[in-house]
């Protein structure tokens, strides 16, 4: 038996893997904290993916662009691609060859694909899927904190508080056995829809707060200015351990409850008593999640949230908090060490000088040789193949054909490229479009370490070995590594050695990963970072001070704006976006397990019937959802409880069904988040082909 | 910062004014379009007018509720200074300082200011109001009410409108024993229909105030209070005048620009010189909407569009006006027609034993209009389907309790409902789990997985043990 974590979400749930009957491999739930002996189905169905019948075991190789995918080997595949870059390389510059990664990959990965696009290719151009996840959070909390860890306490914390407020998070479906640390506090969800998770807080004596999507700032503006007006905000802390507050107050000022219910549609008294379950003397959370973030304002408004629970005095004391819910495994602690095109392992930043000094001394490099800060992940898609932008991608754990936005004009970029090149354990929508497809080990046949929504560096324990023919994505890596020059010893294959110097690169970092090590995390010590050699842990941080030089939190002025894409006549309804408890991300490992896919097999619109029955849908019919951008075929599934002007859909599926056809590129100017939750569209029914009318 | 930007006075810094500079800066925030000049005549920075009522209740203090303006290079802000004179051929404004500024463009946003009843011993000939007279329009009006109105004195709201009927809450919140009085056959008579004012008026007895309604004020005898039409007087140390506004105008009339009740603007907010504009309560728009500060922020946004360019399509086409009662305790919201004749369908909800009111009127499908008193939850909704002139539900009824009707979607399990949502658990699996030997919420968590998710189906399955052993179930650790 094998204990490991979840392969799917940030919660990163314990469990066991163990050969069931027909001795495949087979999950249970592991006691840990943050699921406390839980697991949702798709961790209960994970192992079903270790011997999904697509499985890549070969690389494949295109000879051109018409021709097919052919099995090739690994000499011959790594050779084709290293020749590929290099000759891209002489004739138009390192830029000319971009790196994509994901959230989902270990920390061992995230750092080595960084320092690979850096010191291998020598190129600016490497981002990730986390610019579409965490990073309106990660940039708001950076400017009020000083310092990014999604919750800066234990998970368990939030059980003992009076209220969580929850902003445009829906962890009933998306994260189960988080709901265990919930039971007790009375529960405040903003969610333009009524969720399982907004469902659950009115059965248990909470609130639901159902915005108008894409006015979540002017609600959280709206909360503070009653906070103010009731009298609830801690004067004492806001004097004593903040900067800001009153240049940040006119912003709220504005949007008296009554405003505020004028332009989100959440009744006024309803505000107030929100404030009020905020200001419980019995301590408070305020958590924020992909439904408030993912917007082209996106952290103005997660400042306007961090704002109010600047207010009531909440972060940086036991028991009360604000926090981010991460959503992908390794959320964290991929956005920590050097995947983002403006970042350095140890969360630094690349336009720091003693940073680059630093971690050019761990890499062996002239620090003068290190690129500069890159393009963000939707900027570096839509750049690729395009005049002046990268010719080549190197593409791991990721599925933009499905998860970023406008995806018909992805998909134009892929293939645009000179060279695309991708390395998963499954043929995804993406490697299908792929000139070379590497196939790579999966989470149970790897070691390696996550950091899971705590901040707390948990282990990731190999359980069976990959199939043959199967690489890890470090020994993909060092292969690339070597054959574009690179002495053999600069990129290890092995994630104990990749772990050690990580540690290294970090140290001194805010991010300090130097006294992790495998023995430490084997003894079951709680190593939330940062940890740092021959120092503790930190489970919570900012008790004692803010990591700002002056060790206060800073309110930030903010202002509502309205979404990049407002509704009118030809396109009279909103779409938003979302997750279902049976898929994870663009489903393309949960739509390969039976029982997940024969549960949710296509994607779904919630319509109100009303809505439906205006566009001439029934329950049940298929329909197409048009913006201004694409298209999506989805079935139609009524919600008597969903708001008159806005539709759902999941961005689980692919191709005609991806709900990502809809949405809008429009970006976050600080963080460079783009628009999923908000896009102007018009309902349908899809007749069929050929079919009399 | 452009020095050949071109240069917009506006005239006014508050609610409307203010929000003008705050929109030309978010589309300019370098100033390279547009450079602005706002004049102020009140001292200090520009607040929120609207929270008046609050800062009397104790629940604001003055500095809470200024308002957000723009800090960049090319905005100036003066304050304390008056426009004099606007010439119109020569581009030019006067100030009382002496001094002059030449415009490009000029936009009035002069507000409204505070009527005054003929009522004997309320206003001197040239509109001063006597001592122990206030109205309640800036700052300094509520600085005065605060000074005369200490608690346990009686005070008289003469207008039983909006602002009166917040007034006159705040009061309360104040411990001050406030009579109001209106003329008309009931109070807010612009916005709500009869029975709900009964039911409002009822409301305000409630929480002590002496509502008299179609009483018309005869004197204020200073020291004593208001004398009546019916001879009755009302002890009062103070009056509060909420009985209506004014466009300020003076400045376009002397101008020579079309004024009316206001300053008339077109579409553009133009007024009868192509380079003079005017917004909130000194303009009039064939469109309506002065009175209240959302139609003000609306054409701020528009003008701001046009003047920067960033949005020269942009036009003005009149307001869908909401009004939102704020008195603390009571949620009332009313909405276009709420008087509808028999072309709109109506369903009325009356309870004045709860103290609420609902009304909404319905035509073509769209909401004509609506009262609502008490019903915090469908008052928004409801608002928002008129502010975006959406379809209105099937379920009128339904709409109104804030309720969506029954039939929202489960999945069809024939019969065998799903326990475990999380992981998919019909009852039939559970029940097999127990046939099987589970005996414990454990074994059918290893047999089912079922509460291993959420954990919000514990409490089913621990029913469902205790039925079938006829026990209670056995702990578990």
């Amino acid at each position: 038996m094998t204990t490991t974590h979840c392969p799917y979400c940030a919660l990163q749930c314990a469990m066991h893997l163990e050969p069931g009957a027909d001795g495949r491999l087979a999950a249970r739930p592991a006691p840990f904290p943050t699921n406390r002996g839980g697991l949702c189905r798709k961790g209960w169905t994970s192992a079903d993916l270790l011997t999904a019948p697509d499985r890549l075991t070969t690389p494949l190789l295109r000879a051109d662009r018409s021709a097919p995918l052919a099995p090739t080997d690994w000499d011959t595949a790594l050779d084709h691609v290293a020749g590929r870059l290099a000759a891209l390389r002489a004739e138009h510059g390192p830029d000319s060859v971009a790196v994509f990664g994901g959230g989902g990959l270990t920390n061992e990965k995230s750092y080595q694909l960084g320092k690979f696009a850096r010191v291998a290719l020598r190129t600016a151009q490497i981002d990730y899927n986390g610019r579409f996840c965490m990073s309106s959070a990660a940039a708001a909390g950076n400017r009020a904190f000083g310092l990014d860890r999604g919750l800066p306490f234990p998970l368990t914390d939030v059980a003992g508080a009076a209220t969580v407020l929850l902003a445009g998070a829906n962890p009933a479906e998306t994260m189960p056995p988080l709901m265990g640390h919930l039971s007790a506090p009375r529960l405040v969800v903003v969610d333009p829809r009524r969720s399982a998770t907004a469902a659950y807080a009115l059965a248990n004596g909470g609130l639901h707060l159902a915005p108008r999507p894409g006015t979540d700032t002017a609600l959280a503006l709206g909360l503070l200015h009653a906070a103010r007006a009731q009298g609830l905000c801690d004067d004492a802390y806001i004097a004593e351990r903040t900067t800001g507050f009153a240049a940040a107050w006119p912003g709220a000022a504005a949007w008296w409850p009554e405003q505020a219910e004028h332009t989100t549609g959440v009744p006024a008294a309803l505000i107030r008593e929100a404030a009020r379950a905020l200001a419980d003397p019995g301590g408070a959370y305020i958590l924020t999640g992909r439904g408030t973030e993912q917007h082209a304002k996106g952290t103005d408004t997660v400042s306007a949230w961090i704002n109010l629970a600047l207010a009531l005095g909440l972060p940086g004391r036991r028991g009360s908090g604000y926090g981010c819910l991460t959503g992908q495994g390794n959320g964290q602690g991929g956005r920590e060490h050097g995947q983002k095109a403006d970042q350095l392992p140890g969360y630094r930043r690349i336009d720091d000088p003693a940073a680059r000094a630093h971690v050019a001394g761990v890499w062996g490099v002239d620090p003068d040789d290190l690129p500069g800060p890159g393009r963000s992940a939707y900027e570096l898609l839509d750049a690729l193949g395009a005049p002046g932008g990268p010719r080549a991608l190197l593409l791991f754990g990721s599925n933009p054909v499905v998860s970023a936005p406008d995806t018909g004009r992805v998909a134009d970029r892929l293939a645009a490229l000179d060279l695309l090149v991708v390395a998963d354990f499954v043929p995804s929508e993406t490697a299908r479009r792929a000139d070379v497809v590497l196939p790579v080990t999966q989470w149970a046949e790897e070691d390696g370490t996550m950091t899971g929504i705590e901040g707390r560096v948990l282990r990731r324990r190999a359980a069976a070995p990959p199939p043959p023919g199967v690489r890890t994505d470090l020994e993909v890596l060092h292969g690339l590594a070597v054959r574009l020059g690179q002495p053999a010893d600069r990129f290890s294959a092995d994630p104990g050695a990749v772990l050690a110097e990580l540690g290294a690169a970090s140290a001194g970092g805010p991010a300090d990963y130097s006294g992790v090590t495998p023995e430490r995390l084997d003894s079951g010590e709680e190593l939330y970072w940062p940890a740092p050699a021959g120092g503790a842990p930190t489970p919570r941080l900012f008790l004692d001070a803010f990591a700002h030089p002056d060790g206060r939190a800073r309110f930030a002025p903010v202002a509502h704006r309205p979404p990049a894409e407002t509704t009118d006549p030809a396109y009279p309804l909103i779409a938003t976006t979302g997750r279902i408890m049976g898929h994870y991300q663009s489903g393309a490992q949960t739509r390969r397990i039976g029982e997940l896919a024969a549960a949710e097999p296509a994607a779904h619109v919630e319509v109100h019937p009303d809505t439906a029955a205006r566009n001439g849908l029934g329950d049940g019919d298929w329909a197409l959802v048009e913006s201004r951008r694409g298209t999506t075929r989805a079935r139609v599934r009524h919600r008597a409880d969903a708001r008159l002007d806005t539709v759902f859909l999941p961005f689980h599926y692919a191709g005609d069904q991806a709900a990502n056809n809809l949405t809008n590129p429009a970006l976050d100017p600080v963080s460079r988040m783009p628009e999923f939750k908000v896009s102007a569209v018009r309902l349908r029914p899809d007749r069929p082909q050929g079919g009399t009318a | 910062m452009n020095p050949s930007a071109r240069h917009v006075v506006v005239i006014g810094n508050g609610m409307t004014g203010s929000r003008l500079a705050d929109e030309v800066a978010r589309r300019d925030p370098g100033g390279e379009r547009v450079r602005l000049t706002v004049i102020g005549d009140e001292n200090g920075p520009a607040y929120n007018r609207v929270l008046l009522p609050g800062v009397l209740a104790g629940i604001y203090t003055p500095e809470d509720i200024r308002l957000p303006f723009p800090d960049g290079p090319a905005v100036t802000l003066r304050t304390g200074t008056a426009a004099t004179a606007l010439d119109t051929a020569r581009r030019r404004v006067t100030l009382d300082d002496g001094t002059a500024l030449d415009y490009d463009e000029c936009v009035l946003a002069t507000g409204a200011r505070a009527a005054f009843p003929p009522v004997d011993g309320v206003a001197a000939a040239d509109g001063t109001p006597e001592p122990g007279v206030t109205a309640l329009r800036d700052l300094a009006d509520c600085r005065r009410v605060m000074a005369l109105a200490r608690p346990g004195a009686p005070v008289v709201v003469l207008g039983g409108g909006v602002l009166g009927l917040e007034a006159a809450r705040a009061l309360t919140a104040r411990g001050v024993r406030v009579s109001l009085v209106e003329s008309s056959p009931w109070i807010m008579r612009r916005q709500i229909d009869r029975p709900a004012a009964d039911i409002l008026a009822d409301r305000y007895t409630a929480l002590g105030v002496a509502v008299h309604s179609w009483r018309v004020a005869s004197r204020w005898i200073s020291g004593t209070g208001l004398e009546l039409d019916d001879g009755r007087v009302l002890a009062g140390d103070a009056l509060v005048v909420t009985a209506g506004v004014r466009g300020a105008t003076d400045l376009a009339r002397a101008a020579g620009l079309p004024v009316e009740h206001g300053v008339l603007v077109d579409d553009t907010l133009t007024t009868g010189d192509p380079r003079v504009h005017a917004i909130g309560d000194c303009a009039q728009h064939r469109g309506g909407g002065a009175g209240l500060v959302q139609p003000g922020w609306e054409q701020a946004a528009v003008l701001a569009g046009l003047l920067t360019g960033t949005a020269p399509e942009a036009r003005y086409t009149g307001a869908r006006p909401v009004t939102r009662l704020k008195a603390e305790g009571i949620d009332l919201t009313s909405l276009g027609d709420t008087e509808a004749d028999d072309t709109a369908e109506t369903v009325t909800i009356a309870d004045p034993y709860g103290g609420r009111y609902a009304k909404l009127s319905v035509r073509d499908g769209r909401v004509a209009g609506a009262v609502l008193l008490g019903f915090p939850e469908s008052a928004s909704t409801i608002a928002q389907l008129y502010d975006g002139g959406d379809p209105v539900p099937a379920d009128r009824l339904a709409l109104l309790l804030g309720r969506a009707a029954p039939g929202a979607h489960t999945p069809d399990t024939g019969g065998d409902p799903v326990v475990c949502r999380c992981n998919a658990v019909p009852r039939s699996a559970i029940e097999a789990a127990w046939l099987d030997g589970a005996r414990t919420r454990v074994d059918v968590a290893a047999a089912t997985r079922a509460t291993t998710g959420c954990g919000g189906c514990v409490r089913d399955v621990d029913t469902l043990l205790t039925g079938w052993s006829g026990t209670t179930p056995a702990p578990v650790g």
